[in-house]
């Protein structure tokens, strides 16, 4: 018999859990982008779990359409990062602060 | 949740899973070469991707190291290194005063809530087998492929206008704006 759901959703929680504390902690954009993979996989696996829980091939075509966005994510991220850098010669969010009042 | 119920290969199989999705999401936020991180993140995705296959999403599995390792890795690792960014981050310096510790107190409650909760309401549940059946016969793939082009065709074509809209983002973002030639520049 395969493991719980349970342990999956666990440790999809925690997957979770360490991309957020990185999104909010790292000042890199690309790390913070590679954080925000590490959210999405995470709800990957959740919905990977519930399809087979459930009996349905429903969460599996869904992550189909996470990854798919997911894609296009990184391909304008970049594209903003590489433009940003451009100006600034530097990745780091601290230092984009025009808009402070 | 007794363990002992559940067969020695399919707890191993988890146990690497986890111990890759773990180690690699840690060395992600951890270490200070942007390279690194990158290869980190691979491992965490590889570890997703046996959590696929010991949860019978095969193709899913296949698409995760082919777009995610092979694909979105790699245009990470382009970026760093078209932009010379692989010089190591301050990663102790920490400019906002209890950054993280605000952030690993967010964090813990949100994880908490979400593990209590979902402990609350014995894990999963909901309806089984809405659209189709996962086991019906014919494979993960062929299954898939009848969802994804009956029940999800709509947004199947959406994502396709997505994709194309993203590609001439891409390619408007990192264009150089060039001097016009002869004009008075």
């Amino acid at each position: 018999m395969n493991v719980p759901a349970a342990w999956y959703l666990i440790l999809a929680a925690g997957l979770f859990g360490i991309g957020a504390f990185g999104l909010l902690t790292r000042r890199s954009a690309l790390i913070m982008f590679m954080c925000i993979e590490l959210m999405l996989n995470a709800v990957n696996l959740t919905f990977v779990t519930f399809s087979r829980t459930l009996n349905d091939i429903s969460g599996q075509a869904i992550v189909f359409f996470v990854m798919v966005v997911a894609a296009a994510e990184v391909t304008i991220g970049l594209g903003i990062v590489v433009s940003v850098f451009r100006r600034r010669s530097s990745t780091s969010v601290d230092e984009l602060s025009e808009l402070k009042g | 949740m007794i363990a002992a119920a559940y067969s020695t290969p399919s707890v191993l199989v988890f146990a690497t899973s986890a111990l890759l999705i773990l180690a690699g999401a840690i060395g992600v936020i951890a270490v200070k070469n942007p390279v690194h991180a990158a290869l980190c993140l691979i491992l965490t995705l590889f570890g997703v991707a046996v959590a696929f296959v010991a949860q019978s999403a095969d193709f899913l599995a296949a698409v995760q190291i082919i777009v995610y390792a092979g694909a979105i890795v790699v245009l990470f690792l382009f970026v760093i290194m078209f932009l010379g960014v692989d010089r190591r981050e301050h990663i102790h310096f920490e400019p906002l005063v209890g950054q993280r510790a605000f952030a690993a107190v967010g964090v813990a409650i949100t994880v908490g809530g979400l593990i209590a909760l979902m402990a609350k309401s014995h894990w999963v549940s909901g309806a089984t087998s809405v659209t189709t059946k996962l086991s019906s016969g014919g494979g993960n793939v062929r299954e898939l492929g009848t969802a994804v082009f009956t029940t999800y065709l709509f947004a199947f074509e959406a994502t396709a206008a997505l994709l194309i809209i993203a590609v001439v983002g891409a390619v408007l973002l990192a264009r150089r704006e060039r001097p016009p030639s002869g004009e008075e520049a």
